[in-house]
């Protein structure tokens, strides 16, 4: 198991009360597998992303990614972790506007000190259509191409699992289909795990699994093997 | 709505407020301090003079002048004044004194502070001494305590704390004494060749208007050599010099207000892009163009009003340590009170730079379009790029400096001058910045560790405030720098002159038969004598036909007073010294030709008007000597030892009444201490000057005005630290954001922290390189153009100085980010959402 997700509970403070997003949450992914979070809007599913990906802490539950349990980790070596074997895309893909789209690829590799960052930088970006684009800022893409640069960034250091948050929230139709092409072809030819969550119903059928969340419970945790099949794996 | 829109940023708000806090403090409590000022001057007038005319000249007074006072003289007063060597028996110690021999009330207004007070009348009742504070304190002396002057002693009655119209600071070359007139005698201090100076203080009847009698006898009074000074002229000369202070130094202050205004503009300019998907809401829902920017323009006069307010507060306040800043170069009491015009002029200047500055980044929010609300990010160039109203708006700040620099100088000159400097700064610092950074993306270190490369790529990425905050650390650095570059170049100079093997005490006032025995005490103390020079003085009395009270009553010419009416004190000898050399004509010029070739030095010929082969006639104390200049000499001045503006030929005034000069080194103030004693003790009469005390003076006078300098600069540097800060503070969101975003992706604290630090370390640094380098040029041309000094030589202190504020702006760029890692990742990516 690449992930496991046990009894995770998260409150937040509201006024004077508390107020409970996820409640004993459990679950466990599969490495290499690729799974969606769906629900209706304050279901919990970011809180969920957020905690599975060590961004947040939980007010009680666990969560162990690649064998490590997050609660002990400290800030440090959450980060570290999330460095090596943790991608993420978001829905308003969240690049470094200062930065160009070669130099927000490059970042997870340099803050990790690796060598030929530019060169896998520059391959990323070629693979998903923007080896004309290197020296854009994010002010000088559309949505789309802001979109393949965050995947870019997400694949750049081979992370065993990738977390998508609405990957095409912010996007057109077209756009949207194509950018959910990209992100599982390359999760494909990565090997990588891929936890989806998304409103997009569309987006989650292309997964093997479709984990349903409401009021912060799981109301349903279905698996379906034709997509599998569709998807081209097995 | 604007006050309603600013809720949750008031305090953010009030942050930028403070840029502008600074210079309209400056700017008031120099404005209050002045206008104090110049009514302690009005009230103080009379006493600033002590009588209502005074009288004074190098010749004892004749029955002339007495003639020419007693029509109106109700009341009248004598000093006679000289220097001479004072000797403390009690101390075993000498020091050169300016002796002030009184006859009669004076002051007839104001009094003379004593301690005792009593002492102040005391003293002239018999053979007592008055002495200068800071004198009594050098050598420990208290009342009661003897003094000797030549060969008479007198007992200290008390210590002088100040005297109407004197500053003390200016009298730091000799301490002054008073003693009783009638013992000037028994002193023997005046003979030939001693600089002694007569004055007769009138009190006149109240109807008496001194300027109008001065102007119907100016040619008999300036028949008689004497100099006429009025309460009138006094306050004039003293307004001017008030008047040049408070010029300068309301510049200063709108330096200071300047750089507020542009951090007021750079935050404005942050906040407002924060807040253009609010302006785009309201705009969806019915608010004009008009009525949008207005909020945001009420804000920021709010703030202008705020800043201004606490501006002025801060100034009335600062103004009370004013005196303490200016104590010694201001001679009258100074009461300190508020000037409310000053803190209104304040308020309204600060509300107007904050405005005008405000209207900058304010402006081109009319043209943001509703359809901004539907999208998730703005994008700058959503914004008009060209607007001929921020154009217009930049011409009005132009026109703001300009006219404030006007309407305070007084001057087409200066006040054009000043903008077009400021103008040259900014363009300097701006240009050095965009070069910089050009540089930097030229040949930007791609080997260097990524938390290096990021923290240096960020001066020229999109939205970055380099520029800005290249102006707000660089000028008050490159201010502060530059006073002190000019600074140290004249104490470089002062220091030349006391070099290892140059002469450091000179004694003078050596009588012709005098000259053997002091040499032979000098040189039995194992002294060298380097020279003894004889010097005899003279009056300038005719320029070619021209008699000197012609020439001095045509002045169209330009010749000034002072080298016509000057003593000349001239030498005799055929050699060149070695600070001499010849421009034109020969020295010594031919003792066979009709009239005595003399030399004259080059600046003195510039003066005159005079060239090789004028004639000048001089008077040498009664006979007439017909002169012919035959060489011009240039004559480095800045030695410690005699220079001259005429040389005579040996063989014509050996037999004039004349003095002479010993100039010798010594070694430790031991043994100068030792000579000077010896000398006191043996020849009353000569008196000696000791370098090193007079190089202590100017080193002190140049300390207090360098301070006030530097006091003002300080302010300038400040300003720039808070709009630092203020730029800091509003780029905080996007900065937040981004380490978020790079902690996401595993980022390390201590990677961000690196990040961050050297991306403050460049841009300090650069900012103080290019300042540090404008310093150099600027202090190096005011030394050799203005000064005339040596190219300053930066020492250590200036670097040190340089890097403090490179480690200042790390500190204050990493005090203001250390919030920004403690919220955990999410919340900020989710409050992007």
């Amino acid at each position: 198991m690449i992930l496991e997700v046990e009894k995770l509970t998260k409150k937040y403070p509201s006024g004077n009360r508390s107020l409970t997003v996820l409640n004993g949450v459990s679950f466990q992914i599969e490495q290499g597998s690729t799974n969606a979070i769906v629900g209706p809007s304050g279901s919990g599913k970011s809180t969920l992303l957020g905690l599975a990906a060590g961004l947040d802490r939980p007010s009680s539950g666990r969560v162990v990614l690649n064998g490590r349990d997050l609660n002990p980790l400290s800030e440090e070596q959450l980060a570290e972790l999330r460095n090596q074997h943790v991608g993420f895309v978001f829905q308003n893909f969240q690049l470094i506007p200062t930065l160009t789209a070669l130099e927000n690829v490059m970042v997870p590799l340099e803050l990790r000190g690796g060598n030929h960052s530019r060169e896998k930088a520059e391959e990323l970006l070629s693979r998903v259509g923007l080896g004309d684009r290197l020296h854009h800022y994010p002010s000088q893409l559309s949505g789309g191409e802001q979109q393949r640069v965050s995947l870019a960034r997400a694949f750049v250091n081979r992370p065993l699992i990738l977390f998508a948050d609405e990957p095409t929230g912010n996007l057109d139709g077209e756009t949207s289909g194509a950018v959910a092409e990209l992100l599982f072809r390359l999760n494909r030819d990565e090997g990588t795990t891929l936890v989806v969550v998304t409103h997009n119903m569309e987006l989650a059928s292309k997964t093997e699994r479709v984990i349903t969340l409401r009021s912060g419970s799981i109301e349903s945790d279905r698996r379906h093997a034709s997509e599998k099949a569709a998807n081209g794996e097995g | 709505m604007a006050w309603r829109d600013s809720r949750s940023h008031r305090l953010r708000l009030l942050l930028y407020s403070l840029s502008i806090v600074l210079g309209v403090a400056a700017l008031v409590s120099i404005r209050s301090f002045s206008a104090n000022l110049r009514a302690g001057l009005e009230e103080q007038s009379k006493s600033l003079l002590g009588a209502d005319l005074v009288f004074s000249g190098p010749l004892p007074l004749t029955p002339e002048v007495e003639e020419l006072i007693r029509p109106f003289a109700r009341e009248r007063a004598y000093q006679t004044s000289f220097s001479s060597m004072a000797l403390f028996p009690e101390r075993e110690g000498t020091r050169l004194v300016q002796v002030r021999a009184l006859e009669g009330e004076f002051p007839f207004y104001g009094e003379l502070e004593t301690d005792p007070a009593s002492a102040a009348k005391g003293f002239r009742n018999g053979a007592f001494a008055l002495l200068d504070q800071t004198l009594m304190l050098q050598f420990d002396l208290v009342p009661g305590d003897r003094i000797q002057l030549g060969h008479k002693t007198f007992e200290i009655l008390g210590s002088l704390m100040s005297v109407p119209g004197d500053s003390p600071t200016f009298n730091a070359l000799g301490s002054r004494i008073y003693i009783p007139e009638r013992f000037v005698g028994e002193t023997g201090l005046i003979q030939i060749g001693s600089r002694v100076r007569y004055a007769v203080f009138v009190r006149t009847d109240a109807a008496f208007d001194p300027a109008t009698f001065l102007e119907e006898n100016r040619e008999r009074i300036s028949g008689l050599d004497l100099r006429a000074e009025t309460v009138q002229s006094r306050k004039e000369q003293l307004g001017r010099a008030m008047e040049n202070l408070d010029r300068f130094l309301s510049l200063v202050g709108l330096i200071a207000l300047l750089l507020g205004g542009i951090g007021v503009a750079t935050s404005i300019h942050l906040y407002t892009r924060e807040k253009i998907p609010v302006i785009a809401t309201l705009r969806c829902i019915g608010a004009t163009a008009k009525q949008s920017f207005s909020i945001y323009l009420l804000q920021a006069a709010g703030l202008g009003a705020l800043g201004s307010t606490l501006g002025g507060l801060l100034g009335v306040a600062i103004q009370e340590t004013l005196p303490v800043v200016f104590s010694g170069l201001i001679p009258f009491k100074v009461e300190i009170g508020v000037a409310w015009s000053a803190v209104a002029q304040g308020f309204w200047l600060g509300l107007a730079a904050s405005v005008l500055f405000a209207l900058i980044p304010l402006l081109p929010l009319r043209g943001i379009s509703p359809l901004l609300a539907l999208r998730s990010e703005y994008q700058e160039h959503d914004l008009p790029r060209r607007d001929w109203a921020v154009r217009l708006v930049y011409a009005a700040i132009g026109a703001f400096i300009l006219s404030f620099a006007l309407l305070n100088t007084e001057s087409i000159g200066v006040g054009v001058g000043f903008f077009v400097g400021l103008l040259a700064v900014f363009a300097a610092l701006y240009g050095a910045a965009a070069l910089l950074i050009r540089l930097v993306r030229r040949y930007f270190p791609s080997r260097w560790a990524y938390e290096w490369r990021q923290g240096l790529a960020n001066l020229y990425r999109p939205h970055n405030q380099t520029a800005v905050l290249m102006f707000a650390i660089g000028l008050g650095t490159f201010f502060l720098l530059s006073i002190f570059l000019v600074q140290s170049s004249l104490l470089q100079e002062i220091d030349r002159f006391g070099g290892p093997g140059k002469p450091n005490l000179i004694l003078f006032d050596i009588q012709s038969n005098q000259t053997e025995p002091v040499a032979e005490l000098v040189r039995a103390q194992g002294l060298p004598v380097l020279d003894m020079v004889p010097i005899v003085t003279m009056r300038l009395e005719a320029i070619g036909d021209v008699p000197r009270q012609d020439v001095l009553a045509h002045r169209e010419a330009g010749r000034p007073e002072w080298a016509l009416r000057r003593e000349y004190r001239s030498t005799y000898r055929d050699v060149l010294d070695s600070t001499e050399r010849i421009v034109r004509g020969r020295f010594p010029g031919d003792p066979e030709s009709e009239r005595i070739p003399v030399s004259l030095e080059d600046g003195i010929a510039r003066e005159l008007q005079v060239d090789l082969g004028d004639r000048l006639t001089f008077d040498v104390q009664g006979i007439r000597v017909e002169a012919e200049v035959a060489s011009i000499r240039a004559v480095d001045w800045q030695n410690f030892q005699t220079n001259f503006f005429v040389v005579f030929p040996n063989g014509v005034l050996e037999s004039a009444p004349q003095f002479h000069v010993l100039i010798t080194r010594t070694e430790t103030p031991e043994a100068s201490a030792q000579l000077q004693r010896e000398v006191v003790r043996d020849f009353p009469n000569i008196s000696a000057v000791d370098l090193t005390l007079i190089l202590e003076s100017i080193e002190s006078v140049l300390s207090k005005v360098s301070f006030v300098l530097h006091f003002l600069g300080a302010f300038t540097l400040l300003t720039g630290v808070i709009v630092l800060l203020g730029a800091l503070a509003s780029g905080r969101y996007q900065r937040a954001r981004e380490s978020a975003l790079l902690r996401t992706m595993g980022g390390s604290r201590p990677q961000i922290w690196k990040i961050l630090a050297a991306e403050y370390f460049f841009l300090g640094a650069f900012a103080v390189a290019v300042s540090f380098l404008l310093a150099l040029v600027a202090g190096g041309a005011l030394s050799l153009y203005l000064f005339e000094s040596p190219v300053p030589h930066p020492g250590w202190v200036a670097p040190a100085f340089a890097l403090g504020v490179v480690a200042l702006v790390v500190l204050v760029g990493l005090f203001n980010s250390r919030r920004i890692l403690e919220a955990p990742p999410l919340q900020i990516l989710r409050a992007e959402n």
